[in-house]
């Protein structure tokens, strides 16, 4: 079955985005396919290369950049989200005059559109937060 | 994407509109589905019928006015949304006054009305 994944809840809150990485590494691991996952709202802090975790805590990036580099799996930021969140890949940081993107590159700046277009590709979608 | 082969999505929208930011969010999401033409639905449930309020001003928290976005939405070809009768009710929203045209629905209709869904995104 082919899922997509909305992610609307922010990375340091609760454990929503975690679950999300999790629910998208066990569907894999059964035979499924993710499409897309889209970061939404508070979501799209996910894709924050500069925040910094407690040694304590789990790293909230590291589960992403595990299924983008191991699945191929495609992360996607809702750009007016990102923007109002500082989250700014290379092309936005210079439109806006930046000093530095804070986005991790493996993570992709597009509109929602692109969620529109996971919707129509997919099976299933699941949100995560909200 | 084209019409015939188009998933029908539903918006699951259960928050108020100004504690956080998931409302405009959830309207972002209906005007880019309907942007790209594709068949989208919006439920308001227990706490985010609160959105339907017709006096909203949010010009003191540096806000959109919610209720206007949601005003545009017959613009977009959304010439209404859907809202749990109950949840009016315990507000005591007067739904003849809500933004755009709201179409109440009991709670065993509401089971009903998400099964005629392939997609429900939950706001």
């Amino acid at each position: 079955m082919i899922y997509s994944l909305l992610v609307l809840s922010s990375h340091v809150s609760g454990h929503g985005a975690l679950t999300a990485a999790g629910f998208a590494r066990s569907a894999i691991a059964r035979g499924h396919s993710i499409r897309r996952v889209f970061f939404l709202d508070a979501g799209s802090c996910a894709g924050s290369s500069t925040a910094v975790f407690p040694q304590d805590e789990a790293d909230r990036l590291q589960p992403w950049l595990a299924l983008a580099e191991d699945h191929k799996v495609e992360l996607v930021l809702c750009i007016s989200s990102a923007l109002k969140h500082g989250m700014l890949d290379s092309t936005e940081a210079q439109r806006y005059e930046k000093n530095a993107p804070t986005v991790h590159p493996a993570f992709i700046v597009s509109g929602l559109g692109q969620l529109v277009d996971a919707t129509a590709e997919s099976d299933r979608i699941v949100t995560f937060g909200g | 994407m084209n019409a015939d082969t188009a998933k029908r999505v539903l918006l699951v929208i259960r928050h108020s509109p100004y504690g956080s930011s998931l409302a405009r969010a959830s309207l972002d999401a209906a005007l880019a589905a309907a942007a790209f033409e594709q068949p989208i639905n919006l439920l308001f449930i227990g706490d985010g019928v609160l959105q339907l309020l017709p006096e909203q001003d949010a010009a003191a928290i540096g806000l959109r006015n919610h209720a206007r976005t949601l005003a545009s939405l017959p613009l977009y070809n959304i010439d209404s949304v859907y809202v749990e009768r109950a949840a009016a009710d315990r507000y005591h929203i007067d739904l003849a006054l809500a933004p755009l045209v709201v179409l109440p629905l009991d709670s065993h209709e509401i089971h009903q009305f998400m099964c005629q869904h392939d997609h429900l995104l939950g706001f």
